[in-house]
């Protein structure tokens, strides 16, 4: 069980990014929560500075666009 | 690594000498369509029933003429631009202001404004991470103001709409109320008018990610992807721009234009300004409208100050922005840009 954080104000591709990360954990058979956080404080506090970002288990690994699909399919199944 | 799982990405397999030979294809056939505007948009104009040199055929002959022109241009633009800015990022440019001494930070800040890849969408944490991270709040206004001011969609239309003269006019003067205004702003001592949560903030240093790095094919595959999300999202306001400017050039009498945009009356300026605020286009569906003023004849002061306002000083943005800033600060931000405006479109009325 992982808990998967995107970090975006709400705009088109933060949307996108969760829809990315939950297709993959389906892919996968991973099983994720996905939370979007939408509070500028709160993703501020996290260290994104681009959204949307992306933070597997309280781990930041990705902001600035949307991510590399290889690349969270690695993130999900670490 | 599950290899296997990934095989699905069609876009990872298709190798680099295709990314290569198809933009050198690309750049041929770029520079071959170009090269047909004007034929093109003749042939297209003589299809409709009016007389070329008639109002009407005016304008439907700038609009058609434009639209293919600006839609190239852009494509272009966007492209290079987001391989260039695939260098850059808004954690590296933190990291580098960071560091620097007040003064120098203000142009600084203001460049990296430009190059610094982001959307106004992550401007409220962007804001956070720089005041956070130390910036001085004047170099951090800095950058905010030179990122739409002097963007690079809009100084590459400049060029290539209107020339390369007013293009690098407007660079220098962009470039210099940017970093005027972010210094003047240093000044004031403004932080007291952040929102309190801003000011309580006491974000330590931001989790670093790990480095990535690019090859020049990831870095065009950036470049395209950008081209398909501008262009997708811009477009529109690209036809109705040029619309509007394809029916200034058509219909609106030299004399009227002379009379209301023209240098000699000292109010068309601050009117410019005044008109341009709450005017919510981009860069690309502004400058049509631009070439369409002066080659009718409006004063070069009095179209750059429309110009900057519609460009630096938006209504939706100081909404964003209203999440980190107190409307005292907004209306001071909105005030000292403004005055910069003014300041460059009396000097060019004044001095041409």
């Amino acid at each position: 069980m992982k808990t998967v954080k995107v970090y975006g104000p709400g705009c088109a591709r933060c949307e996108t990014t969760a829809q990315m990360v939950q297709d993959a954990a389906t892919e996968l058979g991973v099983k994720v929560t996905v939370e979007k956080v939408t509070n500028p404080r709160d993703i501020a506090m996290a260290g994104v500075m681009s959204t949307p970002g992306v933070a597997v288990d309280g781990q930041l690994v990705h902001a600035g666009g949307l991510p590399d699909a290889a690349k969270l399919a690695g993130w999900l199944s670490a | 690594m599950s290899a296997d799982t990934q095989g699905t990405m069609p876009q990872r397999s298709r190798p680099d000498w295709l990314w290569y030979g198809g933009a050198a294809l690309a750049g041929i056939l770029w520079l071959l369509l170009y090269r047909q505007l004007i034929p093109f948009s003749d042939w297209a104009t003589s299809l409709f029933p009016v007389a070329r040199d008639s109002h009407t055929g005016e304008a439907i002959a700038f609009f058609l003429y434009d639209v293919p022109k600006v839609l190239l241009l852009l494509t272009l633009i966007v492209f290079v631009t987001g391989v260039l800015r695939s260098w850059f990022s808004p954690e590296k440019t933190r990291a580098v202001l960071s560091g620097k001494r007040a003064i120098l930070g203000y142009p600084l800040g203001a460049a990296l404004g430009v190059l610094t890849p982001f959307c106004s969408c992550s401007s409220v944490p962007l804001f956070i991470g720089f005041v956070s991270a130390g910036i001085p709040l004047g170099v951090t206004f800095s950058f905010l103001i030179a990122g739409p001011m002097v963007g690079p969609v809009g100084l590459g239309l400049l060029f290539g709409l209107v020339g390369w003269r007013i293009a690098a006019i407007y660079l220098v003067f962009g470039f210099t109320i940017s970093t005027l205004a972010g210094w003047a702003m240093g000044r004031m001592g403004l932080e007291r008018y952040l929102q309190d949560w801003v000011r309580e903030l006491n974000a330590g240093p931001a989790p670093g990610l790990p480095e990535e790095r690019l090859t020049l094919v990831d870095r065009m595959r950036i470049g395209l992807e950008q081209v398909r999300e501008i262009l997708g999202k811009v477009w529109i306001w690209v036809v109705i721009g040029i619309a509007i400017g394809a029916l200034i050039h058509g219909y609106v009498p030299e004399a009227t234009m002379l009379r209301i945009m023209g240098g000699e009356a000292w109010w068309s300026v601050p009117a410019a300004v005044v008109v341009g605020i709450p005017m919510y286009t981009n860069a690309a569906g502004v400058i049509p409208i631009v070439e369409a003023l002066l080659g009718k004849g409006a004063a070069l002061g009095t179209t750059l100050a429309f110009m900057m306002s519609v460009i630096a000083l938006s209504l939706p943005e100081m909404i964003i922005l209203k999440q980190v800033l107190t409307l005292r600060l907004i209306a001071i931000f909105i005030a000292v840009v403004a005055a910069g405006i003014l300041a460059t479109g009396f000097l060019f009325n004044a001095i041409l």
